[in-house]
């Protein structure tokens, strides 16, 4: 079955994207295919690649980056969000005169419109958030 | 259809506002601190009960467990790993988290 | 699912979006609205619902000159030029709040908690902010 992931809280705070995580490497573990995990409001800061949590707590970005990696997920972080809070990538920081980009490996930016073909394109959207 | 509610229902109205529009036959899943549901003995555990003869209700065991309250939870309740919580949303044919 | 209809090649689908929260407190009505707005050019089978403190979403006389926000809520009835006609709220969010439809800036049809279930359990799609 394909499922479409929705993230509305940022890491650390809430623990919206702990759950989402977990249940996306289980969906995945169990065969299913994931169609796209779409973060919003504060969860675009889950795309981040400038957090430094303390050794013995989890890494909530590098966790998404190395399932992104392993199961060639699509992680997209919505641009309008991202903007208001400072997640920038290369054509973002250009397009926007910012000095610098910080978003994570196996992240991308991209518009709203990719949470709408999720819930259209998958047989199940879950959302996660506070 | 199966709703999942992730607040304690000793802080916010999540699981009034479930129950007064989830449809009998539903699933509901707690999971997060929406947990706190399950207690036995608290001021909920009569409104979960009466939910019970409604509705299938699960919660999600590794949230029970972290917040120490797995030996507490009330009987009738099925407990669900994360893979579970996918079986759960495989078999419901819409999904509605109440946030 | 069975209610899905294929259309120029396209699949319509019937998305609803629950709204729950007030206004200004948190930024999540004004990030669902966004989310409503760009979802439209998708001409999908769209519905709005407005239930416990996402009532105040929609209630007249917002003012946010001194909180130095952005007043969104003349949006909403500009939703109709998007082609997002059906907007519903619950009767029983309603009352709790002591309001009546005629404390609400946009047309609506008031349903109770049964239509409400009856409505959630007609969708393909649900989005809650």
């Amino acid at each position: 079955m394909k499922f479409a992931i929705q993230v509305n809280e940022g890491p650390y705070t809430h623990e919206a994207s702990d759950t989402a995580y977990l249940f996306t490497r289980a969906a995945l573990e169990k065969g299913h295919e994931i169609f796209r995990v779409f973060f919003y409001h504060d969860g675009v800061n889950n795309g981040t690649n400038l957090t430094t949590p303390p050794q013995d707590d989890r890494n909530v970005t590098n966790r998404w980056s190395e399932l992104a990696a392993k199961h060639n997920l699509d992680l997209v972080v919505c641009v309008a969000a991202a903007q208001r809070r400072g997640i920038v990538d290369e054509g973002e920081m250009k397009r926007n005169g910012k000095s610098a980009q910080n978003i994570a490996d196996g992240f991308r930016i991209s518009g709203l419109g990719q949470l709408i073909e999720a819930g259209i394109q998958a047989d199940r959207l879950v959302v996660f958030g506070d | 259809m199966l709703h999942i509610i992730n607040k304690s229902p000793f802080e916010r109205n999540s699981l009034e506002s479930c129950l007064r529009t989830a449809s009998k036959g539903s699933t509901l899943l707690f999971i997060e601190d929406g947990v706190y549901a399950a207690l036995e003995g608290s001021a909920k555990a009569d409104t979960l009960r009466q939910a019970m003869q409604d509705y299938t209700v699960c919660v999600l065991e590794p949230d029970l467990a972290a917040r120490g309250i797995a030996a507490k939870a009330m009987d009738g309740i099925k407990r669900v790993d994360y893979a579970g919580f996918v079986d759960l949303v495989a078999e419901s044919e819409r999904v509605q988290s109440w946030l | 699912m069975s209610e899905e209809m294929m259309e120029e090649g396209g699949t319509i689908k019937k998305f609803l979006y629950v709204n729950r929260k007030a206004p200004y407190g948190t930024v999540y009505a004004l990030e669902s609205l966004e989310v409503v707005l760009i979802g439209a050019a998708f001409e999908q089978d769209v519905s709005l619902v407005f239930m416990d403190d996402g009532v105040f979403q929609i209630t007249k006389g917002q003012d946010t000159a001194g909180v130095e926000m952005k007043n969104f809520s003349p949006t909403y009835r500009a939703l109709e030029m998007y082609d997002v006609e059906k907007l519903f709220v619950e009767k029983e969010s309603l009352d709790a709040r002591g309001l009546t439809e005629d404390d609400l800036l946009v047309p609506v049809e008031v349903m109770t908690s049964e239509q409400i279930r009856d409505l959630m359990e007609d969708q393909d799609v649900i989005l809650s902010f």
